[in-house]
């Protein structure tokens, strides 16, 4: 069997006496893309942020690409390649374009060959080429943040979390800001980097989204995983009982 | 007129008056300058006008550091006392030195680095408290406020020190250059050998104390403007979730920052003691009022993200222009915390109703 490129065995983190994940394993395999799924308050989004190294966990382990990890900032994460387009975007406000999509990771230049300057030109370039293959048009790099609409914010976060050659992306809800048009250019994205062998974590609750890119399905239910599917061999229906609890059936499919 | 045009003329009003309110501190400025001309004797005079850049060196280095706090969304209530604590650290220690037998020329600098690096600590203290055990800003430098006070109280036995060198004056009062017309040119050393008619008629041009100050300003704004680190200082008071997750460690960088600010305070202190040849716990007491209200007059947004040293610069110039003027119409000084405090609420009334005033740098 193919190494998985992120295990993560009996993953636990509580909040004060509320477990918010409940000692869950998963497995994801190189250019697979596996639907995460749940209800409000599942767990969904504090188990891909242990996974970047926003939380902590209290319990479990992490393995990536075979080898254990221990994640105590983002940057940890960022550095092995885990990358994450979070459902609020994470954008700072106040800044432009380009310096969100480069921000903790700008691009410098020597100035008078001594101190590490920023590189303004070649970041808002490189900025261009990313957001170019998103075919989303951003008025100017230079607008603040706040001066554009959802779907450009959109890009812009999702244009950060590609153009590090990510080894692992997690996407949390990345179609719920987008008009229909920019919600297909986002889902074509998805195949596209599977393609190239990227595997994928996408969390959402559009399951039209869900069914048309994903390989695989994860469903949580407070805290716990209750369920893993292969998404050919399910349907909608049997989804959503799922992840609402009325659907009770124990039919465990092996992945792979 | 036709409709384009007159499209035209009502944005061009509406650009104009985003500039007005955009620059509404350098108007204020002028406007400052203009009426105490007209109203005062001299004041546009080149002593004048440079004691009005003595005045505001204070409030622009303890701004400096209130700026970068003020970006990140924070604030520093401690920096009047840290200096009083840096000029009683920096008085007592060329004391020391120069009862230890060291010539003047080493005990000065070497008092004030020692004062320097001394004076980092009451920021790693605040910074640890913002950034690692999340006491608001607010509460943690004003408790150091209290602590630094007592602390410089306590190393200047309550009165004023005394005994220092007597070459620390020299730094603190001369100039960088003279001129005695159709006679001799200068650079740092008051002309020898003049008549007193001569002296009369010397220029003395750019105090030394000015130039420290505005080195040290010009090499933070660089950092501000042109490196990660300014670039991470706006993120974290644009969106602190956004700059966490980015990577940025936050943490490091807060304590930074208020290390950046009692930086300043003490380098104020510093300059205190070369200006003034004596050290005091209160040199710089209700100074804290002053550089707040620099920053948020330059546009920097209390509620974080923005601000620039552009605009700290010529906050403290108001203030300074604003003092001297007052002194030159013999306006009795106490009004100018009422004239000052003024200014901060409007400042801060203008930065909540009308945000798209301050979204510069």
């Amino acid at each position: 069997m193919e190494q998985a490129m992120l295990e993560v065995r009996s993953l636990t983190k509580r909040f004060g006496g509320l477990v918010a994940v409940d000692h869950v394993d998963l497995q994801v395999y190189p250019g697979e893309v596996v639907g995460l799924l749940g209800d409000n308050g599942a767990g969904k989004s504090t188990l891909i942020k242990m996974v970047s190294g926003v939380h902590h966990p209290d319990g479990g382990q992490i393995f990536f690409q075979g080898k254990e990890v221990k994640m105590s900032i983002p940057m940890d994460a960022l550095e092995l390649g885990i990358e994450t387009l979070y459902q609020d975007l994470a954008l700072a406000e106040n800044l432009d374009a380009y310096s969100n999509i480069f921000l903790g990771r700008e691009m410098t230049k020597r100035f008078l060959g001594l101190i590490k300057v920023l590189d303004h030109d070649s970041m808002r370039e490189e900025s261009i080429k990313v957001l170019e293959r998103l075919e989303i048009e951003i008025p100017s790099m230079h607008n603040q943040i706040k001066l554009l609409s959802g779907g450009q914010r959109q890009a812009v976060a999702i244009g950060r979390s590609i153009y590090w050659n990510a080894k692992l992306l997690i996407m949390d809800e990345p179609t719920a800001a987008l008009g229909v048009q920019e919600q297909r250019k986002v889902l074509d994205l998805v195949r596209l980097l599977s393609s190239q062998d990227i595997p994928i974590i996408i969390i959402s609750h559009q399951l039209y989204d869900i069914f048309s890119v994903t390989d695989r399905l994860v469903i949580m239910r407070r805290g716990k995983k209750v369920a893993e599917r292969i998404t050919k061999d399910t349907n909608p229906d049997e989804v959503v009982g799922l992840i609402t609890g009325s659907e009770e059936v124990e039919r465990k499919t092996q992945p792979r | 007129m036709t409709d384009a045009q007159a499209g035209g003329s009502v944005r061009s009003a509406g650009r104009f008056g985003l500039w007005l309110g955009q620059n509404w501190a350098l108007l204020f400025l002028l406007l400052e300058v203009v009426l105490f001309s007209v109203l005062g004797t001299r004041f546009l005079s080149l002593e004048n006008l440079q004691n009005i850049f003595v005045a505001c060196t204070v409030v622009l280095l303890l701004g400096m550091g209130e700026t970068f706090v003020i970006i990140t969304g924070g604030i520093d209530l401690s920096v009047g006392f840290v200096m009083g604590f840096g000029a009683v650290t920096c008085a007592k220690f060329m004391v020391l030195l120069q009862a230890a037998g060291l010539p003047q020329g080493a005990s000065i600098p070497l008092a004030a680095v020692i004062c320097l690096l001394i004076g980092l600590i009451p920021g790693l203290v605040n910074g640890t408290l913002v950034a690692r055990l999340k006491v608001p800003p607010f509460l943690a430098t004003f408790g150091m406020y209290g602590i630094a006070y007592g602390i410089s109280e306590i190393i200047s036995k309550n009165t004023p020190i005394s005994g220092l060198p007597s070459a620390a004056g020299v730094i603190g009062n001369e100039y960088l250059l003279y001129i005695v017309p159709r006679k001799m040119v200068t650079f740092l050393i008051r002309p020898q050998n003049i008549t007193r008619l001569e002296m009369r008629s010397m220029l003395a041009i750019i105090p030394i104390i000015v130039v420290i100050a505005f080195i040290f300003v010009g090499i933070f704004s660089f950092v501000l403007r042109r490196t990660r680190f300014g670039r991470h200082t706006y993120a974290i008071g644009g969106n602190v979730d956004a700059a966490l997750r980015s990577g940025i460690n936050v943490t490091s960088h807060l304590t930074r920052i208020y290390m950046i600010s009692s930086f300043f305070a003490s380098l104020s202190g510093v300059l205190y003691v070369l200006k003034y040849v004596t050290g005091r716990a209160d040199a710089g007491s209700a100074r804290m009022l002053d550089a707040v209200v620099a920053v948020v007059i330059g546009g920097a947004s209390l509620y974080g993200g923005t601000g620039a040293v552009k605009g700290t610069i010529i906050g403290a110039l108001i203030i300074a222009t604003l003092e001297t003027g007052m002194v030159n119409l013999s306006i009795p000084y106490h009004n100018r915390y009422i004239v000052i405090g003024g200014i901060l609420v409007i400042a801060v009334l203008i930065d909540q109703f009308f945000p798209e005033l301050v979204g510069r740098r």
